[in-house]
Order: structure tokens, then sequence, then C-alpha cells
């Protein structure tokens, strides 16, 4: 919709492209990752008694900027007998794997970068795209550190891709649809029919569904806190072991790449949940757009209703960072294969057989 | 056909996050798993031994803080109780009970760094700014005594660089009070958590007989098994006069001696650390610091060998004496770098991250390990 309009009005349809795709950039993750590294150094602040940055601007509300502009001042290091393409490259191919999901992420009913009708599956196959960047990264460093990081994160974001895939097939089970526009649509703007809730069908299977969306939702938290190397699962970049992981030899804007990268991948898995499970950008109380009968209203209800639900996860993920420690890398791994998976499947079978009946 | 395979050779540190200092270890490793581990030292080597035979006695305490950086009253205590002992000089008793609440308080805050860093290895970070709260406390109280906040010369042969501020009484109460609790909310969201308890049990256990015949002493020894305390067993000071238990190491989640006892008996130190430090508030008698210290110190000549109980381990100073206003010889007993000897030992067929955990465990301080 915004391509055509564009298009129309520039006549030309590659540069109307290009901008497009580089709305979600200007518009949702450069201010989102702003304010999100904001909020993590705030929020570990106050849970451990600091006060955090507060020298730049009101509290420090331009810290952000500060260190954006240090790290494009930064020299670029290359280090000796990296591989250099490869080294070059990869904090490209992680930054493109985040960023291409957010294309498919519904903010609004209007706004979306296309409406893909296999976008929940799209989401997940691009985000899975992180794991080659973060290999060519660890590979091409020539660093020990970088090599046991990147292998230790390949093996983790595919290990934990299995159980966020199954419990997805349960969701697309119940409502028969891969498209999150149309996902979304279907929770209605009341939150007791969101899928987490057993979803808006009436009748004694939507409430038998209800335990089995909570451990479905449960599960796909924690797989894709996995996927996006968050505490307790940062063993990837396990600072006291691995000093900085896979982006040990990075520095500058290279190094800030991956750290955009991370930030957008947690919002992009939280948009994913908060889409799949809690409704998108459906209010949980209908719209006030409807009720005093003005229609522009309701686009802006559902931004804000989506930014509120990604953001709470966010908020969770940093919460959740800075209380628990690490896992060990074989019982992260035993996490996956021995609890998650075997649930996500039994998940999975019992959901399948209520829809069938 | 079988693919090659070779076993990589990591060198961990001397910069590295973990190490807790200079500390270079050299790790063999087959995939994650640990084949050998190699300490290198000496990154931070002061020849401390060869400097005190050019200082006179007295001058060598401000050296002896710079052994554990982070318990230096326990440090001054062990050095100035061998020049008493040599010299046979009668401490009042005031004196003697400002060093033991001076020692204990640093033992809590070596313990806390000890504590939160051990968090901090094993990846929870919000602890380690909880430990360093309290420990802020106890330094204030250090820096209201005698103005220093980490390296104090404050413990001096024969007395004491300075009396007791007129508030110290009443502040060190309120943080003991108020202490407690902070001990148990540390264990809510630390020693007792799912995840922190997966990464320490069972991991890098210690046995009794190794620890012996490593020589291992302090909280790890008593993780192992064994009550021995020089408090106890050894009393110096007046630590004879106070009720305390010995902590040790029951295998609560795991097995006796892994890194989850090692950790947990420092907890339980802590709080033994807090009963001393109150009784001995409640009996402290008034007095002079200063009448015992010596105009000049000029033991005669013979040897001694005197230890004291550290937060790290047995401190022990042999100092000989030739009759002059220099030792001839002071020998120390590091108990850091003894225990740091056992790492090879107990981390053979652990992980990478095992052997963060297992080193965090031992606690050292790179300072006492190199001198």
């Amino acid at each position: 919709m915004i391509f055509d309009t564009l298009s129309s009005f520039l006549g030309n349809e590659i540069i109307a492209g290009i901008i497009v795709a580089c709305l979600p950039l200007f518009l949702v993750i450069l201010p989102y990752a702003i304010a999100a590294v904001l909020a993590e150094r705030k929020v570990s602040a106050y849970m451990q008694d600091r006060i955090g940055p507060n020298r730049t601007g009101f509290h420090g509300v331009l810290q952000p900027v500060a260190d954006v502009v240090k790290l494009m001042l930064k020299e670029d290091i290359v280090a000796s007998n990296v591989d250099k393409p490869l080294f070059n490259i990869a904090p490209l191919l992680v930054f493109t794997g985040s960023y291409a999901a957010f294309a498919a992420i519904p903010f609004t009913s209007i706004f979306i970068g296309t409406k893909l009708d296999l976008g929940l599956i799209y989401i997940l196959a691009v985000s899975s795209f992180v794991v080659a960047g973060i290999l060519m990264g660890g590979w091409s460093s020539n660093n020990k550190y970088s090599l046991i990081g990147a292998m230790r994160s390949a093996a983790q974001i595919i290990s934990y891709e299995i159980p966020t895939f199954l419990v997805v097939v349960t969701i697309i089970i119940i409502t028969g649809t891969t498209n999150l526009t149309v996902l979304s649509d279907y929770q209605t703007s009341y939150f007791w029919n969101w899928m987490i809730l057993g979803g808006p069908s009436l009748g004694v299977v939507k409430f038998l569904l209800i335990p089995f969306m909570i451990v479905g939702f449960v599960i796909i938290y924690i797989s894709t806190l996995a996927e996006v190397n968050r505490v307790p699962f940062d063993i990837p970049e396990a600072e006291s072991e691995l000093v900085a992981g896979f982006h040990t030899e990075y520095s500058g804007m290279k190094f800030a790449m991956f750290f955009l990268a991370e930030y957008a991948n947690m919002f992009a898995v939280s948009a994913l949940i908060a889409t799949v499970f809690f409704g998108g950008y459906q209010s949980p109380f209908g719209y006030l757009g409807n009720l005093m009968g003005i229609k522009w209203l309701i686009p802006l209800e559902q931004l804000f209703w989506f930014s509120v639900k990604g953001l709470f996860f966010v908020f969770v993920q940093m919460w959740l960072r800075w209380t628990l420690p690490r896992l060990r890398v074989d019982q992260l791994m035993t996490v996956c294969w021995k609890y998650l998976i075997p649930f996500a499947f039994v998940n999975l079978l019992i959901v399948g057989l209520l829809v069938v009946l | 056909m079988a693919l090659k395979t070779e076993e990589m050779v990591l060198n961990m540190g001397p910069q590295h996050p973990s190490t807790h200092g200079v500390l270079r270890l050299q790790v063999e490793l087959d995939g994650e798993l640990v084949i050998g581990v190699r300490p290198y030292v000496g990154y931070l080597h002061r020849c401390f031994e060869k400097h005190a035979e050019a200082m006179t006695y007295p001058q060598v305490i401000p050296y002896v803080d710079r052994l554990d950086y982070l318990t230096a009253m326990n440090n001054e205590l062990s050095y100035v109780n061998a020049c008493e002992k040599l010299m046979g000089i009668e401490v009042p008793e005031r004196v003697q009970y400002i060093r033991v609440i001076m020692a204990e308080l640093n033992r809590i805050a070596s313990h806390l760094i000890a504590l939160g860093t051990y968090g901090l290895d094993i990846g929870a970070f919000t602890p380690f700014l909880y430990c360093f709260i309290d420990r802020e406390r106890i330094l204030s109280l250090f820096e209201m005594t005698c103005g220093a906040r980490m390296l104090y010369n404050y413990i001096w042969i024969g007395g004491l660089s300075h009396d007791l501020h007129p508030d110290f009484v009443r502040l060190t109460r309120e943080f003991t009070q108020q202490f407690r609790p902070h001990i148990v909310s540390l264990n809510n969201l630390l020693s007792y958590n799912k995840i922190f308890i997966e990464r320490t049990a069972n991991v890098g256990v210690l046995p009794l007989d190794v620890a012996v015949n490593y020589g291992i002493t302090g909280p790890m020894l008593r993780a192992s098994g064994m009550e021995w305390d020089l408090r106890k067993n050894e009393p110096y000071a007046v630590y004879d006069r106070f009720d305390f238990d010995i902590p040790v190491g029951k295998g609560t989640v795991g097995t006796v001696g892994d890194c989850w006892d090692r950790y947990f008996v420092r907890v339980l130190e802590m709080e033994q650390s807090v009963n001393i430090i109150e009784q001995a508030l409640n009996q402290l008698p008034e007095g002079d610091v200063f009448s015992a210290i010596p105009k000049r110190v000029k033991p005669p000549e013979g040897t001694i060998y005197a230890r004291t109980e550290n937060p790290k381990g047995e401190l022990g100073f042999f100092i000989v004496s030739n009759g002059s206003v220099n030792p001839y010889r002071v020998k120390v007993r590091p108990p850091s770098f003894i225990n740091l000897a056992v790492i090879d030992a107990i981390s053979k067929g652990c992980l990478v991250a095992d052997l963060i955990a297992i080193l965090g465990s031992i606690d050292i301080v790179l300072g006492e390990v190199d001198r």
C-alpha cells in the first residue's frame, strides 16, 4: 500500500522500493534500538540499586545517541590473519537476518511491510539466517574464543528452532493460517479471544485448549530466549568464559551491527509471541476509535497496543537477564532436547486431537 | 575414514574477564572438554619477600597490605602477630578486640567479593552489585577508623595507628543488624537458584584427601568436610573468647567439596563473622591502644613462624631475625597460591564453563599468588 502510493508519487518503482525497504529501519528499528539500549541500562540500574546513565541529557536519555556516535567514530580494527571477506560480511548477514523479519511483522492492520501469506514461517526462517552470520564471524575472526562461541551459537539456535516451530504448528492447526494479519484479526479485539485463552471459538474446546496454550507460550518464550542468545542462554557470548564470544574481534560499526541485530531480534521474537498468543495489534478491550466513531484513531491504537505487548516481552527478557545466572552448554541442550521438545510434541498432539474432535 | 582431530590449546588470560586478575591458564581443550590446565603465575610479582629485607619491621606492614589487597586487615594481623611473638610483646586487650573486629569485618568484605564475583562468573550480574553495597559500608567503617579504604596500615606492632572513632561501635552494630537479612536475600537470589545449583553442584569436587595432600586451607578445606579453622584450633588474638561455629561443606545439593559447597561455606562464614563482631562489640574493653607500641622495633635473634586464618586460607609468616632493625628473611605462606595449585587436579574432564566455575570457587587474589 505504501509502496503503491510512493511509486505513483515518484513515478519510479526502484526508488520507491528502496525507500519502502528503509522505512522500517528509520521508523521502527533505530528508534526502538536506541530506546531499548537506554531501557536495558536503566532497567539493569534500577534492579541493581544503581542510577544508571544520567549525565547525557535529561536522566541520560541521550546516552544511546552518544554511544552510537562513539561507535561510529571508533577505529574499525581488522586483526591480522582474519578471513577478510567473511569477516566483513558476517555483521551484515546477522543484521540482515533480524532486519528481514521486520518486513512481515504486523504493527497495525495498515502498516505492514508486506502481507505475506506465509508470514509466520517467513519470520522464523529469516531469523535463523543469523546463524550463518554468527558462524562466519566466529570462523573468520581467527580467534579461539570466537570459534567456540560461534560453534555453541550454531548448535543452540538450530536446536531451539525445533520447539519454536512445534509450538507455531499448534497455532497453525487451530487457526488454519500462517498470515500474521489474518491471525491477528482472528483473535478479535477482546482479550478473552486471544490464543493464550483458547482463541475466539466458543465451547468446551476453548476451555480445554487454555492449559495447552499456556504450556505452548512458556515453551516458545524459553526457546526464543535461546534463539536471541539472552540470559540464561547467552552461552555464545558468555562473557566470563569466552570474553565476548563470536564478536570478540569486532569493533566500531561492525560491532554495532551485531549489537543492533541483537536488539532487533529481541523485538522480532517478542512481536512474534505477541502476535501468535496475545492478539497482535488488537486492543484487549475494544477500540476507542470504534466507540467514538473516529476511524483514523484505530491504527494508532493498534500501534500502541502492539508496541506495549512487544516491549513488555522485551522488558521480561531484560528482567531475566539481570536476575538469572547462565546455563552450561550441555545443560542448555538438555533443556531443549529432553524437556522442551517432548513437551512441545505432546502439546502438538493433544491440540491436534482437540481440534479434530 | 576417521577425521583427523587435534586438541586445542587455549591461553586463558592474563587478559580475560574471569581469571580474577593477571593469571594465565594454559588450557588444553578437546572440543569443550578440558584435558589439562596449567596455571602460569608471576605477572604481578613485586618481590615482596626480597623487599621486606631492606625495610624495618614496621615499614613492612604497608607491603603486607598489598599481598591480598582485599583482606589487608587480616594480613596485617598475621604479620604483626608474628612480630609480636618474636619480640614477646603483651598487647592491651582493647587492641586485641579492635583487631578482631577489623579482621572479621574485612573477612566479610573479602567473602562478599568472592561471592559476588562468583555470581559474575556463573553469569548472574546483579548479586555482584548487591554484595558491593554491603562491602561499601564496611569500607566506610574502615575509612572512618583509619582514613584508608583498602590498604590500611592500621594494625601496628604492639598497637594500632588510631583508636576507634566515637561513632564506630554504633555504626558497626547498625551494619551487623542490617547485614543479616542481606545474607538471606543473597541466598534467595543466588545460592538456592536452580540454575546456579545446576552449574555448581557436583562440579569440581575436591575430595578431602586430595585437599590435605595439596595443603589446601581455608574455606576450600572446610568445604571438603574438615573442621579446621585456626581461630578455633590454634586461637590467636582473643578468638578463644568468642562463641562461633566452623561451617563445613555437607554436600547439601551435590557432593561434599563441590563448587556449591565452597561457595556456601563462605556464606555461612559471613554469618559467623557477624556473630564474632557482635560479641566483640559487647565485650569491647576501654583502654589505651598506643601504650604497648615499642619505641624501637628490634627483635632478638631468632626465628618465628606464625599463622592466622585469613579469608582465603592460612596465611603464615616465617620471619628470621638477626637482631637488627631489618628482618633477615620474611617468607610468606600465601593461601591463594597454594589453593590455586589444585586446579589441574580437580578440573580434568570438565567443560570450559566448569573451569571458570572452579577457578571462581577457589577464590584467588593475584596479589597474593604472585606477591
